[in-house]
């Protein structure tokens, strides 16, 4: 058992098996523990080879926007991480485009360069997948 | 089909953890097999074993264990989020057991069908 694997022998059999996980994030990053625990699962997921998508929703977008200050709440600010999946080979990164307008947001409010796509659009990409993991 | 099972939140608070075990059980009484139940978020008090509803209520600790032994039912509860929560080894229900979250991910992939019950 490997901290890297989260208690997985890689060589059970899961190798070679590829499948399309896309991680759903619909909460705001501060307020509950769900984006960062959602971020955990994310990091873990990447030893695994698999197809992996991530999809910011709703409040979820604030996740992904640059510029956060935690100091004053006391909890440590995570979004620096994001900018790291790029190591892990994660570069699909979907904001929902409705989400975002509505919260006064645009595509250079955000801490990596995301792909920003409509609700049906949305839709489709979960559609297309074989696991979703909605946190 | 093979069913994974993912609960995200806390008994008796949150609906999840009872609508998973009706699902498990209902998925099992129509042959279908569940092969892991794992435990994330506030989900890993599920697993406490100093969990003591008043007499009239359900156990929902106690349920998800008989479950999985009668059905052979692997029950994991993430130990980041456990260790975050206060959940170890020696507050741990007999039938479930501490360990990563690549046993998520290998539900997912092992899996059918991978279930959310949460928020």
């Amino acid at each position: 058992m490997t901290e890297a694997t989260g208690g997985i022998e890689m060589e059970e059999d899961t190798s070679g098996k590829v499948k399309k996980f896309l991680y759903v994030n619909r909460k705001a990053p501060y307020g509950t523990i769900y984006a960062l625990e959602s971020l955990e699962v994310v990091l873990i997921a990447a030893a695994f080879d698999q197809d992996v998508s991530l999809a910011f929703l709703d409040d979820g977008v604030y996740q992904v926007v640059k510029g956060q200050h935690t100091k004053g709440i006391d909890v440590k600010n995570f979004s620096p991480t994001y900018r790291a999946l790029e190591g892990y080979d994660i570069e699909k990164l979907y904001v929902e485009k409705e989400s975002m307008e509505a919260r006064g947001l645009k595509e250079s409010d955000f801490i990596v360069p995301m792909k920003i796509i409509g609700a049906q659009e949305m839709a489709d990409l979960m559609l297309s997948q074989d696991v979703v993991l909605s946190f | 089909m093979k069913f994974g099972i993912l609960i995200n939140e806390g008994p008796y608070t949150h609906q999840a953890s009872d609508t998973a075990y009706l699902f498990a059980k209902a998925a099992i009484e129509k042959g279908h097999k569940i092969h892991r139940v794992f435990f994330y978020h506030d989900g890993v008090y599920n697993s406490s074993r100093l969990t003591e509803p008043p007499q009239d209520d359900r156990h929902i600790v106690n349920r998800w264990q008989k479950l999985a032994k009668d059905h052979h039912i692997d029950l994991v509860v993430c130990v980041a989020a456990a260790l975050r929560r206060g959940i170890k080894e020696e507050n741990l229900q007999e039938g479930f057991r501490i360990s990563g979250l690549g046993q998520l991910i290998e539900s997912g992939i092992q899996s059918d069908r991978l279930v959310t019950f949460g928020d």
